[in-house]
Parts: structure tokens; sequence; C-alpha cells
């Protein structure tokens, strides 16, 4: 369905020092600097595959959303979406996509959701029927009812982003690029959010590629992630396996009846946090088994879990380690 | 989309861009009675006409000319200079470009949407001129009236377009709005919206008819005076599309070109 072989996107911006002579100065001279937002990736997505496009700020998923959704031409490269060339923007590409961003909206501001509705109706020739149906089924799920008539500038954020996501589907495409849907939204709209985006996906075979900064929404939507740091490819694979690559310990968590003693955990593993009432331990996987039998023999133990270490700590260390593996290079 | 698509979408456009256009009723009345300054040049052309005629405009000739510029400038209006400008700037174009309808397009439409709006204050005008002056400045002849409402159409395409020439060109430059003002000063100046066309000195006429100002207001309004016969306003008419023609073909390249310099910003 994707298919981007060795895609850059360079500009030019150029830099201006603060202060007044600087401004003044930068009517004569510019300082142009050449910025690599993505330089020489390449992968494939599968039709109805969901992937996380992940990545530190900066690190050039934004602009490659764009450039698959036919925003931005590439530098050089090439990339194809079920068959288009995406900058030709032809009009049976269009209506197959969507790239829906959370800090962008396509709502009219001025007026109800409902026009931005009728609107795209018009303008991506959806018969009436099959919008009425559409436009029925996505005012249940993401439970719009109160919402579609007021205008635009008076819904919540949240709000606003649930009519973004409908106004984005009356089409029914079937290639779904969101670029952090859940930004700024409360956990509950955020929860409700990821479970409509994989009914979505499972109800349409809409193939969906997600970059966002909460790994929750990772986490619960894509079992594939490409990770792209400083405009280059650094995983392309399963969540799990990465998980495992990066943090091969478990986590075990003991709620305790009463406080451990401090020696009571030697040799057990490393202690992530210990307070009275609960113990976590890192542990190597082929010692999980070892230890929490263990401290169930040596601790007052009520009740015990063994999870995978938190996503937002595995990632953070493989952004720290390609910032190290930059800093070495240099 | 199609050209068959587009007109099938066009209601709902329309209807769309007109509810967007009246959303802040007062604001869009206010803008639309900031273009007035054809009645404040008709106050000062007739205070200097007072007591002898000013080539052949006598009071009631500027009363008629200034009451048709009045009329011409509301059916012309375009302001998609600003909007592209924006647009381009804040990185929101990106929204439009992801629909499968021109931009282009819907600039026109949501343009065009405000219309009806515009008449509200065009036709009480009308009206009042016809009242004062009656029928005697107007031309006889139906094929004037056609050679007028093409030339208020041409008009209208000849704005529009010099917009969004000028509008893609932040696509280079971040923002065309000063680019715009330089516009509209020599509009003011060589259109015939100041002053009628035919008061100039005679070089400064001769530039005028080589400059497309002039085909946004000041021919359409001189046809509405009947300031030409049938052939005469028929080679104006070419004139004026030919001009059409040019910004039409310069805008296509210019859009094409600035697209690929597009950057998308925010987000």
């Amino acid at each position: 369905m994707i298919s981007v072989r060795g895609l850059r996107k360079h500009y030019t911006v150029y830099k201006r020092p603060p202060g007044l002579l600087a401004a003044f100065g930068s009517l004569f001279r510019r300082i142009p600097t050449a910025v690599k937002a993505v330089d020489g990736i390449s992968f494939d997505i599968g039709r109805g595959e969901r992937v996380g496009f992940l990545g530190p700020n900066g690190a050039g998923k934004t602009t490659t959303l764009k450039v698959l959704s036919g925003l931005l031409y590439p530098s050089s490269g090439e990339v194809r979406v079920d068959g288009h060339v995406p900058q030709r923007r032809e009009e049976a590409f269009l209506k197959k996509i969507m790239l829906v961003m959370g800090q962008k909206q396509q709502l009219l501001w001025d007026l109800p959701p409902s026009e931005t509705f009728a609107l795209n109706r018009a303008i991506y020739e959806v018969p009436e029927p099959e919008y009425r149906r559409r436009l029925a089924e996505l005012t249940e799920l993401l439970e719009l009812q109160d919402l579609v008539n007021k205008p635009t500038r008076t819904l919540s954020l949240g709000e606003r982003m649930k009519c973004e996501l409908a106004a984005a589907l009356i089409h029914g495409p079937k290639v779904l690029f969101l670029d952090e849907p859940t930004i700024g939204l409360d956990v509950s709209m955020q929860a409700a959010i990821r479970g409509f985006i994989r009914r979505y996906n499972e109800q349409t075979g809409a193939t969906l590629l997600l970059t966002s900064h909460y790994m929750d929404d990772v986490a619960a939507l894509c079992p594939r992630v490409i990770v792209i740091d400083k405009g280059t490819l650094s995983y392309d694979g399963r969540l799990d396996a990465l998980v495992r690559r990066i943090r091969p310990e478990k986590r075990v968590v003991l709620r305790l009846d009463r406080p451990a003693e401090a020696r009571a955990l030697e040799g057990m593993g490393k202690v992530v946090s210990s307070d009275a009432a609960q113990v976590v331990l890192q542990i190597a996987q082929d010692k999980v088994s070892g230890t929490v039998a263990r401290g169930l023999a040596t601790l007052s133990v009520r009740d015990l879990t063994v999870e995978d270490p938190p996503l937002e700590e595995v990632m953070s260390e493989l952004f720290s380690q390609g910032r190290t593996r930059t800093e070495t290079a240099a | 989309m199609s050209a068959r698509s587009t007109v099938r979408a066009l209601p709902t456009l329309v209807r769309v861009g007109f509810a967007e256009a009246i959303a802040y009723r007062a604001e869009m009345l206010v803008w639309v009675l900031s273009t007035t300054m054809p009645l404040i040049m008709l106050a000062l052309w007739s205070a200097v006409a007072a007591d002898a005629p000013v080539g052949r405009f006598d009071q009631r000739d500027f009363l008629a000319y200034f009451l048709a510029t009045f009329i011409v400038r509301q059916l012309t209006g375009a302001w998609v200079a600003w909007q592209m400008s924006f647009e381009v700037r804040t990185g929101t174009l990106a929204m439009r470009l992801l629909r499968p309808l021109h931009p282009m397009v819907s600039y026109a439409v949501e343009n065009l949407a405000a219309l009806p709006l515009r008449l509200v204050v065009a036709l009480p005008v009308a009206m009042l001129a016809l009242l004062l002056l009656g029928t005697a400045r107007l031309p006889r002849s139906p094929a004037l009236w056609g050679v007028w409402a093409v030339a208020v159409l041409g008009g209208w395409l000849i704005t529009f377009l010099a917009n969004a020439l000028i509008g893609c060109l932040a696509l280079w430059t971040g923002s065309s709005i000063k680019v715009m003002d330089v516009w509209l000063v020599a509009f003011m100046v060589f259109s015939g919206y100041l002053v009628p066309v035919e008061l100039f000195p005679g070089v400064l006429r001769t530039l005028v008819a080589w400059l497309p100002f002039r085909y946004q207001i000041g021919f359409p309004v001189e046809v509405m005076t009947s300031a030409y016969d049938l052939p005469a306003a028929l080679g104006m008419l070419a004139r004026q599309w030919a001009f059409v023609l040019a910004f039409l073909g310069l805008a296509a390249i210019v859009w094409r070109r600035g697209l690929r310099r597009f950057a998308a910003y925010g987000g």
C-alpha cells in the first residue's frame, strides 16, 4: 500500500540571532542553514496495517507524513501510496487518503461541524444515502449528537478533535495518516479516540500510519513501529521486539502487607522504587520465576504483577542511544 | 476534481461559503461600507464641477460615474491575496491541498459567496442612481448590457487572478501582503476608481490602456455610463479578456512552481 525508497527532504532555513542589530543586519545578509528533515529513509507498509511512526521532536515524522499525503515535494527518493505518486495530487489519490493533524484543523472555524461535513460530502462526492449512514455511525461512535450544530469555535479541544476525525472519515479514506491525533486531550478522551481509530481500521481495513508522543496510543494501536531520528530510520519492526531489544528486563511489582527490609531485597534485582506498600524490581527475563518464588517466600506479598517496562522509558532510552551514537560519531 | 464534479458540488460550496461570509454580519457590513471611496470622490469631483464641466463631465455625469463605480466595485471584489498569504505563512493551506478540489476553485467560491451581501449594499445605490438620474446615461442596447455583464465578470476575474498571483508569491517570500498593498495603490490611481480615465492627460491615458487596472473597474463603469458604442465596447472587451487569459496563465505557472516550495509549516 505504501512504499518509500530513499526519501530525502532537505530545507534551507535562515537563522537570525536575537537583538535589534541582528534584525537590521538580516535585512542585508541572511545566514542559510541546510536542514535534513528526512535523510534517506525506506520502508513498506501493507494494506490494513497499523504502524506507529516514532521519533523525538524534529526527527522528521511529520515531514514524512506530509510527503506521503502530497503536501510536500521530496528532495529525492521515490514514494508511492496505493500506486499514486503523492505530490501529483491526483483526484483519485486525494479521495483515498486523509491526514489528520492534531494541531491543525479542517473544520470551518465560524460554522458548526455539520457544515464541514456537508462540504466534504459535496467535495468527495459521497452519495447522499452513504453519507447519511456514515455520519450516523460516526455520530454514534464518537458521541457527536450535541456537538455538530454548535459553532466550531465554541467546542472544547477534545470535542473539536472528535469532529475533526468525523470530518476526515466522511469519505471513508483507505489510508489514514494521523499526526498526534490525541494531543492535548484528557485521558478518557484519548482512550475514546484510540478505541474509535482501532474500530475504523478493523471495520474498513484502512491502512494507518500514526505519530504520537503518547506511548499509550502506540501501544494500543500499533503492533509495528518505525522509529526515525534526525531524519534516518533507526528501527522498523514489531513493537514488542523493540521493547525486548532495548529493555530485555521485566518489571516485577510486589504489593506488600508489611514493609520489606532492605536486606530482604538484596540480590533480587535492580530496585526501581520501594516504599512501605510496594516494591518495583527490574529483573532479567530468565530470572523472573526465581525472583518471584523468592519474593513470595520471604516477603509478605498481597499481590504481584510482572510487566514490560513502560514504553516511555524504552523510547527515552532508544532516543538517548541515538544521541550518544551521534555524539560519538561527531 | 473534474469540471462536472465541481459544478455538482457548487451549490453546497456556495451555500457554505455564504454562511461563512455572514458569520460575522456586523464586521462584513463594516467592510462593505469601507469600499465607499467612490462616494467620497463623488463629493470632491462634484465640487470641482460646480461652476463648469471637467472635460465632458458635469456634476450629474460625475454622479452617474461614481455611483456606477461603487456598484461595480461591490460586484468585482476579491481578497484571496490576504487569505493565501496568511495560509502559506501559517501552513493552513495544507488543509485545502488535502481536498480533491483545486484550492483556487475553493478560494473563488468563497469570494463569490459574499456577493449576495454586497448586493444588499449595491442595489439601494443602484435604485438611488435611477431615482436621481433616470435612465438617460444607461446603455440603450441590450447588446451593450451583455458587454457590461461580461465586462463585470472579466473585471472580477482580473481582480481575483491578480490577487491569486500575488498570494502565490508568499510561497517564495513567506508573506506577500506588502506586494498587494503596492498593487492596490496602483489600482486606485490607474483603474478609474478615483478619477475617470478620460480625465487623465494624453500620455498617461495611453499608458493606462496597456495596464490591467482599468479593465478591473473603469471599463465596466464606462460601459455602464454609455461611454462606448458597441464596436468600441467590444474592442475594449477583447483587450480585457486578453488580460484575463494572461493572468490565468501566469497564475497557473506561479502556483505550480510555488507549490514545490510549500513548507506546510506547523503541526
